[in-house]
């Protein structure tokens, strides 16, 4: 008759793994990251002469956000809550004002013949301006966009912005850009660190 | 009155072990910097969390403020680094990525909410001049 094994005490594995549950906790993180995706524009070739890219005045917008982070949109001063209405007057261009950009019928992959906005809007900001500042700004500007992809899409497939497929929504892209342009740092009022 | 079986309890820390195995990632670096980052509703998650590189910008913690200060600084990794050191850091980083995915990497910039915007002009130029042009700026999602 074989001799019978004793089992082994096993109820201290559950204090085993409990200790190493209580060591990941500790030293991992969960947070996903979230933020405002941007495109920084490549460096000028220091060879290449400077040269100032004709932009039609009426297809540029600039946006100044001077060290005591008032804002400048256009010519006239804007309390941040107005910027999206502003952003978004001047890339849909309602009521075909010869001071805000052109719409340029454009041929656009699946759907045909649009009218798309030229507009650029010009970042521009201060040495001084708060980082805090800096986002509100950055985040109406891609609030409006959002807006009008949102409003686009409805009118094209009639549904919201994010239901739709990926081919769909380079197609609104294509017809609703991002043109936003944080230009080069310029050195405005008096420098604060 | 019989114990009650304790062996498969093991079994269940194991799976909430697995579990935070798997959708957790390692805190590698320390903060030496506060960064408490600014709102923005319009904040979109990041695709590739594996592709992303960090620069932290924010004033040193208080433990260390006799020492560096409460300027605004730039922590690279696990040290307290200058604009010009973000070169290096960049090819590490890039090196550090696999080939096909190098044109996809992210660089987030986890800046405090009361820097000021002058020490991200320079991290933004000296991002331009190594061409790492995709950038994040880390921001909290709120409605």
């Amino acid at each position: 008759m074989a001799k019978k094994t004793p089992a082994i005490n096993s109820s201290s594995t559950a204090d085993i793994a409990f200790l190493l549950l209580c060591y990941f906790l500790m030293t991992t993180t969960m947070g996903t990251q979230t933020g405002l995706s941007r495109r920084l524009p490549p460096m000028p070739d220091p060879n290449q002469k400077v040269e100032d890219q004709k932009v039609n005045r009426r297809n540029i917008i600039i946006v100044k956000i001077n060290s005591a982070d008032r804002i400048l949109a256009g010519s006239e001063p804007i309390d941040v809550s107005q910027l999206k209405d502003k952003i978004k007057i001047f890339l849909t261009n309602p009521t075909d004002d010869p001071s805000l950009p052109v719409m340029e019928p454009t041929e656009i992959e699946g759907l045909g013949t649009r009218p798309v906005s030229k507009g650029v809007i010009s970042l521009q900001n201060d040495r001084g301006t708060s980082y805090q500042a800096y986002i509100a700004v950055q985040n109406e500007l891609v609030k409006a966009v959002n807006e009008l992809r949102d409003e686009a899409s409805m009118r094209e497939y009639g549904r919201k912005y994010l239901a739709l497929t990926e081919e769909q929504q380079k197609t609104i892209k294509d017809l609703v850009p991002q043109q936003i342009s944080e230009a080069e740092p310029k050195d405005v009022g008096k420098r604060r660190r | 009155m019989p114990a009650i079986t304790s062996s498969s309890l093991s079994d269940i820390v194991f799976m909430l072990l697995f579990f935070f195995m798997v959708t957790t990632q390692l805190r590698e670096t320390e903060n030496k910097v506060v960064v408490k980052i600014p709102q923005a509703s319009e904040a979109a998650k990041l695709e590739r969390k594996d592709l992303a590189s960090y620069i932290n910008i924010g004033t040193p913690i208080p433990s260390l403020q006799a020492q560096y200060g409460t300027d605004a600084r730039i922590q690279l990794n696990d040290s307290f680094k200058t604009t010009s050191d973000i070169r290096d850091f960049i090819a590490a980083e890039r090196d550090s990525k696999s080939e096909a995915d190098r044109s996809f990497m992210t660089v987030c910039i986890r800046a405090d909410q009361d820097v000021r915007m002058g020490i991200i002009t320079d991290v933004k130029q000296e991002l331009r001049r190594c061409s790492a042009l995709k950038i994040m700026y880390s921001s909290r999602k709120a409605e």
